[in-house]
């Protein structure tokens, strides 16, 4: 009996070692996190993985003095609850444009002073435009990177099988095409390929659209190979399948993996017009250090920082100070720098809906995958 | 006194089954029989009526049995001949079988991508071959073939061990008894290793049930069973109350299948 209560006491006492070890170090990191956020010259920053050259980092570094403590996010999902919570607080993040709307619309931004980031001049009209679709009066956000959402095709197999380029969205729903088409398996991309074929906005909240739209992917499912998200690039490349819908940005590695093999695979944005989206920096309403993130926001814009990065990440820069600077190469390719003009005129940027809205998606999605 | 040291030594047991084991289930229970707003209601439990919920549990019936039958079909002769081997050899053998387990099991599916695949390596061969090249990927065949390759040693460990078990003396007196040797397999060997088979099917059949990697990988996105639905309610619709109503449903059939299967269970249980 006394045994055993001395293995009870031990264990106990272990226990509770552990137990104040874990708790202290919890204090102490805590505690030097406050220093990070609250030390005088620091930036927090909080972006996407890869999205960013590591370089235009230690440059601002050298050139202002202000510390950057850098992390990192994988999905506007994830970023969102942590801004909400505000345990962790930052000064500069990186969002796309329906969660910039919805961190607006929930009163977590702070309004940009412009003053103080004069290289916004930088920005191109028909980019400010495009950010106003879900920035009102281009007030919170400063655009860093966008795109298009289109169609990929291989022209060899294409003239295989003797079908057309595509040019519309419609043409996914050649019956000619069966097995060889890649959609993108993810609620709004898949519903906005249908929405827009049939001349609906991709932002319906309509229960009729969203049932017609639901219906034509049902319609189209047999002709699908398969619903992939970043596998598109992958299957294209090794050939195995002839159409895909996939976002403007991956183009490029694309044209670079295939170059020399003979393989043509091509990006066409669909008539009916598409998803532009476009992540922008913001700066939260708690941020610490809201100055030094204007300096860090007014960094980016700076036309050589901008190509620089550019030239890193590879996605469209709304810079235009940049794209002066960029080799032909680049800015002839009309994947990556489209004529905005005319793609502002049918294209749209995802709006955030609300849950009980967004739920009405989800819904139909399952029929079509259940289907 | 003993007994009380003994039960002090399984109290890291009991905390690791209430812990990880009764309270998640509780609380699966608790979310399964409540809406959003958390009071009672047997919604979500009849959502299982639905066409959207009760086709992928059908579809993922079928596919499990299937695939639960040819791994039995394949498993019991590789046992029979393991079993007839000298012990060193039959049980290297066996080892030579548990080896893919040491390698990430999703890691092994997407090499059944790669393998399957239109411009993959067995179509390569086929071609190299002046053969036509087959759709093997995205179709519920890609399915059950990612589920048996994935759980057949899951199969053949409980019934080699059954087997290896059965006294030799029973088998020659089979065969002294003019027994033939087909019917010496049916009559006495068979019956002896229903402990490992209902082992092994039940390993087998339940996470066959239930995956949602499997269905994923080879079968496109195109192919939902109920495993892809349960965690698409979880992930994408946040409806935790919904998605645990479903894999309430799910286990009653695990438990279904369970409770038939131990009828012929003679209670000694031969996992391994």
């Amino acid at each position: 009996m006394r045994k055993a209560s001395a293995l009870y006491l031990f264990s106990l006492c272990l226990l509770s070692v552990f137990l104040g070890l874990f708790l202290s170090s919890c204090g102490k990191s805590a505690e030097k996190e406050e220093k990070e956020q609250g030390g005088e010259n620091v930036v927090n920053v909080y972006n996407w993985g890869e999205y960013i050259d590591p370089e235009v980092i230690s440059l601002f570094e050298k050139e202002s003095g202000i510390h950057v403590v850098y992390d990192l996010f994988q999905t506007n999902e994830e970023m969102y609850p942590v801004i909400e919570a505000g345990a962790v607080r930052y000064d500069a993040v990186c969002p796309s444009d329906y969660i910039i709307q919805k961190m607006m619309k929930n009163g977590l931004l702070r309004e940009l002073d412009y003053d103080r980031i004069p290289n916004i001049r930088e920005i191109g009209e028909e980019y400010e435009r495009m950010c106003a679709e879900f920035d009102p009066g281009n007030r919170y956000a400063v655009p860093y990177t966008c795109g298009t959402v289109g169609i990929i095709y291989n022209k060899g197999m294409l003239d295989a099988l003797g079908v057309p380029y595509p040019t519309k969205w419609a043409d996914l729903w050649d019956p000619r095409l069966k097995g060889e088409i890649l959609m993108q398996d993810s609620v709004r991309d898949a519903f906005m390929v249908a929405l827009k074929k049939d001349g609906s906005s991709m932002n319906t909240v309509e229960d009729q659209e969203l049932d017609r739209a639901r219906d034509e992917l049902i319609r189209q499912k047999p002709l699908v190979q398969a619903y992939v998200v970043d596998q598109v690039r992958d299957k294209m490349i090794g050939g195995e399948a002839a159409v895909g819908v996939i976002y403007s940005g991956e183009m490029l590695y694309i044209q670079g993996e295939v170059e020399g093999s003979g393989m043509d695979l091509e990006y066409v944005i669909p008539e009916e017009g598409t998803n532009l989206w476009m992540d922008g920096w913001v700066i939260p309403k708690n941020a610490p250090h809201w100055e030094n993130a204007e300096k860090w926001i007014n960094f980016l814009c700076r036309p050589d920082i901008a190509k620089k990065n550019f030239e890193y990440i590879t996605y469209t820069t709304p810079n235009e100070g940049a794209y002066r600077l960029l080799d032909k190469s680049y800015t002839e390719n009309k994947a990556l720098f489209p004529d905005m003009g005319e793609l502002l005129k049918k294209g749209e940027v995802y709006r955030y809906l609300g849950e009980a809205e967004e739920a009405k998606y989800n819904k139909r999605w399952k029929t079509v995958k259940v289907s | 006194m003993k007994s009380k040291r003994m039960k002090l030594l399984a109290l890291p047991y009991l905390v690791w089954m209430v812990g990880f084991i009764v309270i998640p289930l509780l609380l699966v229970c608790f979310y399964g029989f409540t809406d959003q707003s958390g009071s009672f209601t047997l919604e979500n439990i009849a959502e299982i009526l639905v066409r959207e919920n009760y086709r992928p549990l059908c579809l993922a019936l079928l596919l499990s049995a299937v695939s639960t039958a040819i791994c039995f079909l394949a498993a019991f002769p590789l046992a029979l001949i393991l079993r007839s081997r000298k012990i060193g050899r039959g049980s290297f053998a066996a080892f030579l079988f548990i080896l893919p387990m040491w390698m990430n099991s999703l890691l092994r599916i997407l090499a059944w991508q790669t393998l399957l695949e239109r411009k993959g390596v067995l179509n390569g061969i086929l071609t190299a071959l002046h053969l036509p090249g087959q759709r093997l990927i995205n179709t519920p065949y890609a399915i059950i073939l990612g589920m048996v390759y994935d759980f057949l040693p899951f199969m053949i460990l409980p019934i080699y061990n059954t087997l290896s078990k059965i006294d030799d003396n029973t088998i020659n007196a089979a065969y002294d008894l003019g027994a033939s040797i087909p019917t010496t397999i049916f009559r006495v060997i068979l019956p002896l290793s229903v402990p490992g088979i209902v082992s092994g099917v039940t390993m087998v059949f339940v996470p066959a049930l239930t995956t949602f990697a499997i269905s994923d990988i080879l079968g496109g996105g195109k192919i939902f069973l109920i495993g892809n639905v349960i965690e698409q309610e979880f992930v994408l619709n946040s409806n935790w109350n919904l998605g645990s109503a479903l894999s309430m449903v799910l286990m009653l059939f695990i438990i279904l299948s369970m409770a038939l299967l131990s009828r012929y269970d003679s209670g000694e249980g031969a996992m391994f």
